[in-house]
């Protein structure tokens, strides 16, 4: 990343780019009546932030990607000692990455209007969310690439983060939704990591909206982790 | 003379957009994305924006899947539009390009060929899409002749887009150059009437969207599909884009002497 910066670039733009059109597009949307905020910047600047920080953990994998097409990795696997520091410091690299365009989106979104109403907990609680999807989607980028050993197998863990991203209350609160999508987003456990990221943007924290959205995150970091773990285990040297 | 000059050249181009049209249809996972991602984005929204329905100054409209066709096929020809580009761009790289301006192939069709070929299944993917949206309920106002020219529409945004693809093919001769103008398609795209009217927009994105070309094709085409036919709507829909297309067929082919000039 400091080696070669322009590979920021993707992860940056991104985010800044869903910032800009999502509350230019849909700012009206704030006018309806329990959408949560008069203020769109508040509700989509956390959406923005996780869209933001799921492209930073699967760039994170895309860099392993690169090194087990280009052969580095099978050297790494050849080095005596654990496996494990190689899955830690990927998604560690991955959680340092997401906090750039966490912060452009908020340095923006600032820009707009953004207010931090629940104190300097709330934000606190989008960096814990932001840093945490970071590693999930880096985990689960780690499985797929261990698995597929392509650099184009990373396609599919962008659908999969940009539709899950896509299905959950990322742009309206869950009872403005309908039929299959009010089912699915209700399910879907980025919505729980989404309001535990918005909170602080939306009123004071509470704690009922705090622990499933951690719990989400864990249960999320520990599923992908297990999986990573599972498929480099059996990549052989 | 000239007469038998042209029926080689439309002979040349309608086998060049063959080639084209077989290109892509061996790569079928590539256009899949080009469909798959509009249909989300149309069921997303469409159960979770219809609300908005009744906000003063959005049109009147039965569904948000009305309102939505257009942006979705649009998205969809973008996905596409810059393949003319690399493919192009391609040729160059793997020698197939300096191969055919040494055949007796005219300059001409070697541009249009492909433009042609990728406009042809724009007008299919644009087909297709207004089936599945048709499947799931939303209606066309406009009835046959509208899908005519949303079709039409579709094929002359490829034209547009894909033009343009061709102009960076000819300069750089680099498949990963026109790829990087998809993202300012897509940004394009956003920007724009497509999904949201720009009357309930506001500030300098407003100001955006109202001159934004893309809005200037989508509103005329959605007003096909969600009040009925308009001969002038009709027009409109068809003029910009093909307007557009017009320049930047043009620049390509004036890269292509430049470049064969050069050379």
């Amino acid at each position: 990343m400091v080696a070669r910066p322009s590979l920021m670039i993707p992860t940056l733009l991104m985010p800044l780019f869903f910032i800009v059109s999502f509350t230019g597009a849909f700012s009206s949307l704030s006018r309806l009546e329990g959408y949560g905020t008069s203020n769109v910047h508040n509700w989509m600047a956390p959406y923005a932030a996780l869209q933001g920080s799921v492209f930073a953990g699967i760039g994170g994998a895309a860099s392993a990607a690169d090194d087990i097409e280009n052969g580095f990795f099978d050297r790494l696997l050849l080095t005596p000692g654990s496996r494990l520091p190689i899955l830690l410091g990927t998604a560690a690299y991955s959680g340092l990455r997401s906090l750039i365009p966490t912060t452009a989106v908020l340095l923006a979104s600032t820009l707009g209007g953004l207010s931090l109403r629940g104190g300097p907990m709330g934000l606190v609680c989008l960096y814990v969310a932001t840093v945490g999807m970071a590693v999930v989607f880096c985990l689960l980028g780690l499985t797929v690439a261990y698995r597929m050993r392509t650099m184009r197998s990373m396609m599919l863990v962008q659908v999969v983060g940009f539709s899950s991203m896509f299905m959950s209350t990322g742009q309206v609160p869950l009872h403005f939704m309908e039929g299959w999508l009010r089912v699915v987003a209700g399910l879907n456990p980025l919505t729980d990591v989404l309001q535990f990221a918005r909170q602080g943007f939306l009123g004071p924290l509470a704690w009922s909206t705090t622990w499933p959205g951690v719990v989400a995150l864990a249960a999320m970091v520990v599923v992908t982790g297990l999986a990573a773990g599972r498929s480099l285990g059996k990549m052989a040297p | 003379m000239a007469g038998p000059g042209l029926v080689t050249a439309a002979r040349q181009t309608a086998e060049l957009a063959r080639r084209s049209v077989l290109a892509e249809r061996r790569q079928l996972l590539n256009i899949l994305p080009g469909l798959i991602f509009p249909l989300l984005l149309a069921a997303v929204y469409s159960r979770q924006f219809s609300r908005a329905l009744a906000m003063p100054g959005f049109p009147e409209v039965d569904s948000f899947l009305d309102f939505i066709l257009p942006a979705c096929v649009v998205q969809a020809v973008s996905f596409g539009a810059t393949a003319a580009g690399t493919e192009l761009a391609l040729d160059i790289e793997n020698g197939f390009f300096d191969r055919l301006v040494a055949s007796p192939v005219a300059r001409f069709p070697i541009l249009v060929g492909r433009l042609a070929g990728a406009s042809l299944v724009a007008a299919i993917k644009a087909a297709v899409l207004v089936a599945v949206f048709l499947a799931f309920g939303a209606e066309v106002k406009g009835g046959p002749a509208a899908v005519l020219v949303i079709m039409a529409v579709a094929a002359l945004l490829v034209l547009a887009i894909g033009g343009v693809g061709q102009v960076l093919a000819i300069r750089t001769g680099s498949q990963e150059a026109v790829a990087a103008t998809f993202p300012l398609v897509f940004v394009g795209i956003f920007m724009s009437s497509a999904f949201f009217p720009t009357a309930l927009m506001s500030g300098w994105f407003r100001v955006v969207a109202e001159n934004n070309p893309i809005t200037w094709v989508i509103d005329p085409t959605r007003r096909l599909v969600i009040a009925g036919w308009s001969t002038g709507d009709a027009i409109q829909a068809m003029v910009v884009p093909a307007a557009i297309a017009l320049v930047t067929v043009s620049l390509a082919v004036r890269a292509l002497h430049r470049k064969l000039g050069r050379s």
